[in-house]
């Protein structure tokens, strides 16, 4: 073990942990900024209701995303000194853009919202909660096509005097064609896991609570989150879909990696299940569909999906000796659970919907046992993603131009790494617990009373008066 | 002037935001079991804060990100260089941040008190930690000629930056302690106008000290002005904070840290960090800079994005800009 190792497990334990966060503020943002507004619209005081209510598992959540994500911006700079400096022209800019642009319409918004209750005129208050819902979910676009140079790096040259990589293309890094697909893929898997956590606790409720004054509210929590996860899988699938075709362009090796495809292919078939060779250089064993992965990586069924094999030797000639395949298991196996659990979110939320059918109402033990397993699935289902994502990039750092191993910080010892990774670790695992156990006591605890909060009485002066939501 | 020169000024200008904004802040949370007897004066200094502290963080998020891309040598040796300290300052901002958010989610005291402390302990570890940082990056650290960190812990914790750390913590609670003059009513208040005083008094004394030696480590003209207004604002801080002139008062303590900062930066530039060993080792504006492409397209993303962050952010302090207390305190 060296501090390459320990910095890499950092790496991917802090992000994904930090990803599990995220998709829930991303997505959730959105569907309590809807849910206020048909308040604002109707006047119905359910939505009221449930704009509160998730609006509370919210925050319990935003929380969580934001101290996390601190961690990640400083992380390159401490772990990854060499690859800030080689990609620091290029990968900074956007890092600085999203704090800009995105954070502080985010965190600014979200204080309006929470501690605005009673004091922000009805429209400025709904407008401050979409100011958040918008901030943060560009903040994913910056990130992400950040993410992107390194997946598939464009609009730069190397200088060939100090070696490292020099922004020329603004728009091009913007508009590179791995962020532009793999943003809409994740809000997509981001909405998956709002849609979800909205259906398991309304189902909850809706089950367990069937004759509560708020049922209907309930009810209709239910199918509105169903229907946010219906139309979040077919993003899914779609975006998906135009991503395993850009990926099998840009970073074929990663195609072949997903699929364990050994040898090139055309036409190529999918496989169901293939199991390999202990030293990863040949199939052993594969169930396979044929055509399909032909389709799914060029779109036509007798398309040429190139093989790890030779492209490890394409590699080898271009970029000199050595390896240049990721570990085939990893991200084999990632890719497949990626796949399953978000459908499986999918598929129970039909369940869901058929089981409300013309108003009835579901009463079945095992219906609510997969409504309360749905958050856990997409956020399963993404994690998979990332990892498949990264470490399918391996061994580079930047594709085709930086080795991660190149890219760690020389002046960090190896134990000062082990007490970050150590320290990041007790303190994730201790505030997950605590995390967790805060979202079901407020989601047990049902939506809230509403009736003595909202008329606001402008004609009295509010300095005696406590405040909403307040810390 | 030329593009390295403005994103050094727009950096130092983003940790002066920085300080000023989340200094209260940490000033709030290292004085919550000082000024907050109870629970719900507790719940009133937290709530003074709490709608703004997540927007002030953004500005350290922000100022990362702009050294990062205006200056990538330089985020990437102090970065990787002050690495235990900058550990430290995350696992604090993390239990203090989510410790704000948290605290009032249960009913137990016991869940409270721990919370409690995550706050305080998360306020006064940063608010040290910076002084010593920010010193080092003064002073100057052993670099080689990679411009790679070469010393230890130990070199980081010298006389002169743990001077910076005492600075920076006692300047951050008497702003702390005037902004909460500032923002409360009744006992809080009074309580916290009190102390304001008495913390400021020492503030004094440190910040003239480490003014004066950081002076003479480096020095420009600009850094010598900078200097003596930081202390002469500082200094009319404590005349009004003693008359309860609240807004003078806090007007005063940001106006000092934005200027005691401004000095550091001052006397720094045109190095961003400083190498004790071989010259060579020295970062410069120049050699720790981005391509002039980049500058330019961050320059233009700065000019349009700032006006309209700046905005937004004063609203929301105009938003909250009454005084809470106690009564604005729900029972539960």
């Amino acid at each position: 073990m060296d501090a390459l190792d320990v910095a890499r497990w950092q790496f991917g334990v802090t992000t994904v942990y930090h990803f599990l966060f995220v998709p829930l503020t991303i997505g959730l943002s959105v569907l309590v900024a809807i849910l206020q507004t048909m308040w604002h619209r109707t006047g119905n005081e359910r939505y009221l209701k449930l704009t509160k209510f998730y609006g509370k598992l919210f925050l319990i959540n935003f929380a969580m995303g934001v101290v996390t994500g601190i961690v990640q911006e400083f992380q390159f700079g401490m772990n990854w000194s060499d690859y800030s400096r080689f990609v620091g022209d290029i990968f900074g800019a956007p890092l600085a853009i999203e704090a800009l642009v995105a954070f502080f319409l985010e965190s600014t918004f979200i204080g309006l919202w929470i501690f605005g209750w009673d004091r922000l005129p009805k429209r400025a208050h709904l407008a401050s909660i979409w100011a958040a819902a918008i901030g943060t979910n560009l903040s994913a676009y910056f990130i992400l096509a950040a993410n992107s140079f390194m997946q598939n790096p464009v609009g730069f040259r190397i200088n060939p005097d100090s070696g490292r990589a020099e922004l020329t293309d603004f728009p091009a890094v913007l508009t590179n064609k791995v962020a532009l697909i793999t943003f809409p893929h994740t809000l997509a898997g981001s909405f998956l896991v709002a849609g979800s956590l909205i259906v398991a606790v309304g189902l909850y409720h809706v089950i367990r609570n069937r004759d509560s004054a708020d049922a209907g509210a309930y009810r209709f929590a239910t199918k509105f989150g169903s229907w946010v996860v219906l139309v979040a899988s077919a993003a899914v699938l779609f975006t998906g879909d135009i991503q395993g075709k850009i990926m099998t362009d840009v970073q074929p090796m990663k195609m072949a990696a997903a699929e364990g495809l050994y040898t090139t292919e055309s036409p190529a078939s999918f496989s169901v299940l293939t199991i390999g060779s202990l030293d990863g250089s040949r199939e052993v064993f594969a169930l396979k569909i044929p055509y399909l992965l032909s389709y799914l990586g060029t779109g036509d069924p007798h398309g040429t999906v190139h093989g790890i094999n030779d492209l490890q030797a394409q590699y080898a000639t271009q970029y000199g000796a050595g390896s240049y395949t990721p570990i085939i298991p990893v991200t084999y196996w990632s890719f497949r659970f990626m796949v399953a659990f978000g459908m499986a979110a999918g598929a129970i939320a039909l369940l869901v919907l058929w089981s409300q059918r013309k108003g009835r109402t579901p009463r079945s033990k095992w219906l609510l046992r997969a409504g309360l397993a749905m958050p856990v699935l997409p956020l399963l289902a993404n994690s998979f993603g990332w990892i498949f994502t990264e470490m399918g990039r391996q061994p580079w750092i930047v594709f085709g131009e930086m080795l991660t191993r190149n890219g760690v910080s020389r002046s960090v010892s190896l134990a000062e790494v082990l007490t970050s990774f150590t320290a990041f670790t007790l303190i994730y695992a201790t505030l997950a617990v605590i995390e967790v156990k805060l979202l079901l006591r407020y989601a047990r605890a049902g939506v809230p009373d509403v009736s003595e909060e909202h008329p606001v009485d402008d004609t009295h002066d509010d300095a005696e008066r406590p405040l909403a939501f307040a810390y | 002037m030329d593009l390295t020169t403005i994103w050094f000024l727009l950096v130092a200008v983003l940790f002066t935001g920085y300080f000023i904004l989340e200094g209260f802040d940490f000033g709030v949370g290292m004085l919550l079991p000082v000024l907050g007897r109870d629970d719900r004066e507790r719940r009133v200094l937290i709530n003074t804060i709490g709608p703004v502290w997540d927007g002030n963080e953004v500005w350290l998020i922000t100022a990362g990100g702009a050294m990062f891309a205006a200056f990538p040598e330089w985020y990437a040796t102090l970065f990787s260089g002050f690495y235990l300290p900058l550990l430290l300052i995350l696992l604090a901002l993390i239990a203090r941040g989510v410790a704000f958010e948290y605290r009032h989610k249960r009913p137990e005291a016991s869940w409270k008190r721990r919370w409690d402390t995550a706050i305080v302990v998360g306020s006064v570890v940063p608010a040290i930690l910076w002084g010593v940082a920010f010193a080092n990056i003064l002073r100057g650290v052993p670099l080689d000629a990679d411009h790679e960190y070469v010393g230890g812990l130990l070199d980081l914790l010298n006389p002169y930056a743990l001077l910076g750390g005492a600075t920076t913590l006692a300047l951050f609670a008497t702003h702390g302690a005037v902004f909460l003059a500032l923002k409360t009513t009744g006992d809080v208040r009074q309580r916290a106008g009190a102390l304001a005083v008495r913390l400021g008094v020492g503030a004094a004394v440190l910040a003239v000290g480490f003014l004066t030696w950081t002076l003479s480590i480096r020095s420009s003209a600009a850094a010598v002005v900078l200097a003596v207004g930081a202390a002469l604002a500082l200094l009319g801080a404590l005349a009004a904070a003693r008359v309860r002139r609240e807004g003078w008062a806090f007007t005063g303590t940001a106006v000092a840290i934005g200027l005691a900062v401004a000095t550091l930066f001052a006397a720094l530039f045109p190095n961003v960090l400083p190498s004790t060993l071989d010259a060579a080792g020295t970062l410069t504006a120049t050699n720790a800079a981005s391509t002039p492409y980049t500058l330019k397209i961050m320059t233009w993303v700065a000019v349009i994005f700032t006006p309209v962050v700046l905005g937004y952010q004063a609203w929301t302090y105009w938003v909250f800009r009454k005084r809470i207390g106690v009564a604005n305190i729900p029972q539960h």
